[in-house]
């Protein structure tokens, strides 16, 4: 019985070498192509602004941003915070609540079936339609922001968790039941560990909703004058013809959502490389 | 009650008794009618029939899994009552290894024991002793997705023993291997088997798969599923590549191949 052994090491001996140098190769690729796809957009960019001499209050050069990047750096930087911190905070509640909301709806069929179609009427609802109620309704500002984030973003969650729970191989479900595993037991060592896939990819979407949800509602708000997120850096840049500045938010604005992307997907794979098939890399 | 008065063929009294066990699904399928079969103590006994006739489904309702629609199944005393912790006194081996893909090969082995309510260390521990008896020692950790076809099969059994069943139900484990994977396999059950002298039902449709293992053959018909004739292998243990090459073995292959075409009504 110390045959598979020797199968494990054959298949090892006949891989390393050409994987290795493949995977290098691939990784070197994957940050040179956007990087050198950056650097010609930007430099025709900046080519055509000086050769066409267009006036930086309609298209500000590239160089023209970074200075005032650095320049407006402390005002940009509070606001970058502000917002950041409304992002995260909807993202957190919507990790938090969407989960819930799919562990209980995935338990309990009847809680599903009374609650599932508000939280679609939630989810197909505009934000920008919502948030001005929203902000009439609760007087702290950022409290407002945070739930117009946390509405665009926990419908993702919520709908990915609950496919996941649903998705738990059946022939493990009997194993399970032959076992006699209790609800509780299933739901710890089969459901949640086979919806982890589903809820990561959901993660990644909400990251960048709970973005965009806290923008927009500040954007809504930022006619009251009250919050001072990217978003109203944006507005008061728009009414005073600083371009450059809103230039400079907006680059924040996307890296800030850039950031997000990358950290979830880093997050996926740290937990899903093990295992998960959408984490593997294919080797044919 | 059972018949007092009915001979009693065997010396010991059987570890699980089916008596006129049917089961018509909801669709009016008559998967499984009127089955009376003793499983005897520490025999192997395979299920030999065509793909329809019923034999999974006959496997499962001896696991518990879905109760039959008419008759009974009857566990000596003692056992069915259930292992140390209270489930049912059995092993199960599924068509496909079923395996959690997010849990290694010891976690994997260990899961029965850990929904029995054990301790963590010492599922373990039990689960360590069972893939070094199926030949995995030193793949503990290793993920499914990193094992091969085989020994995903190896990690199962050893999942179906590490409760110590009275009982290891197998449904066609080995169908999906290749033949030397196959063959190889069917040794190295044979060999755990004899090892730890547990009751195995092995469902399969290879009548050479089922005259290498069994020491009791039993053929199944499809529609309705029955079982239509009983074939007793005598060949000693230990069995092995000379018993595959043996004239006796051939002439066993062809008995049970002629009532399995009996079976299927050619």
């Amino acid at each position: 019985m110390s045959s598979p052994r020797t199968a494990k090491t054959t298949t090892s001996d006949l891989g390393p070498l050409p994987t290795a140098s493949a995977r290098s190769n691939d990784r070197w690729l994957k940050l040179a192509a956007p990087f050198l796809v950056g650097i010609i957009f930007l430099g025709g960019w900046e080519a055509a602004v000086r050769i066409m001499a267009i006036p930086p209050y309609i298209l500000p050069t590239p160089s023209r941003i970074i200075e005032t990047l650095v320049s407006d750096w402390p005002t940009l930087a509070a606001s970058l915070r502000i917002t950041l911190a409304i992002t995260f905070s909807a993202l957190a509640a919507a990790v938090v609540v969407g989960g819930a909301l799919a562990i209980l709806f995935t338990q309990f069929k009847w809680v599903e079936l009374a609650l599932f179609p508000y939280a679609v009427i939630l989810q197909v609802t505009p934000i920008v339609a919502i948030a001005p109620l929203i902000i009439i309704w609760v007087n702290d500002t950022n409290l407002s922001l945070l739930i117009c984030a946390w509405i665009v973003a926990f419908f993702p969650i919520l709908s990915n968790t609950i496919l996941g729970l649903n998705s738990a191989d059946h022939n493990l479900r009997n194993l399970f039941e032959l076992y006699g595993a209790t609800r509780w037991q299933t739901l710890r060592y089969l459901r949640l560990p086979a919806a982890l896939p589903y809820f990561l990819a959901g993660l990644k979407i909400s990251g960048g909703l709970a973005l965009i949800g806290a923008v927009v509602a500040e954007f809504v708000a930022g006619t009251g004058g009250t919050a001072s997120g990217l978003a109203y850096r944006i507005l008061e840049a728009q009414y005073q013809l600083k371009i450059p500045r809103m230039f400079a938010a907006l680059t924040l604005i996307s890296l800030a959502g850039v950031a997000i992307f990358l950290a979830t997907s880093i997050i996926a794979h740290r937990l899903l490389h093990r295992w998960h098939e959408s984490a593997i890399k294919r080797e044919n | 009650m059972r018949e007092a008065s009915a001979p009693s063929l065997a010396p010991v009294d059987p570890l699980i008794r089916l008596s006129g066990v049917s089961k018509t699904f909801s669709t009016g399928t008559r998967a499984v009618e009127a089955v009376d079969l003793d499983l005897m103590p520490g025999e192997f006994l395979s299920i030999l029939g065509p793909s329809g006739c019923g034999k999974s489904t006959l496997l499962r309702m001896i696991a518990g899994l879905g109760a039959p629609t008419g008759g009974e199944i009857q566990w000596a005393s003692g056992h069915g009552g259930g292992s140390r912790y209270g489930t049912r006194d059995l092993g199960f081996v599924f068509q496909d290894p079923t395996l959690m893909p997010w849990a290694n090969a010891l976690d994997n082995v260990a899961l029965p024991l850990i929904l029995e309510g054990a301790a963590k260390r010492e599922a373990q521990a039990a689960a360590r002793d069972k893939l070094a008896l199926v030949g995995l020692a030193g793949f503990e950790s290793a993920y499914p997705r990193e094992l091969s076809g085989g020994m995903k099969m190896r990690v199962s059994i050893a999942r179906g023993l590490v409760t110590e069943p009275s009982l290891l139900l197998m449904d066609e484990p080995f169908a999906a291997l290749d033949e030397i994977t196959r063959h190889r396999l069917n040794h190295d059950l044979l060999n755990v088997w004899r090892d730890v002298g547990f009751t195995a039902v092995f469902v399969t449709h290879s009548v050479f798969e089922s005259v290498f293992l069994s020491q009791r053959i039993v053929v199944m018909a499809a529609r309705p599923g029955r079982i239509v004739s009983t074939l007793d292998v005598g060949a000693p243990y230990p069995r092995d590549e000379m018993f595959r090459t043996s004239s006796s073995y051939a002439s066993l292959c062809r008995q049970a191949s002629d009532q399995l075409k009996t079976a299927m009504g050619g």
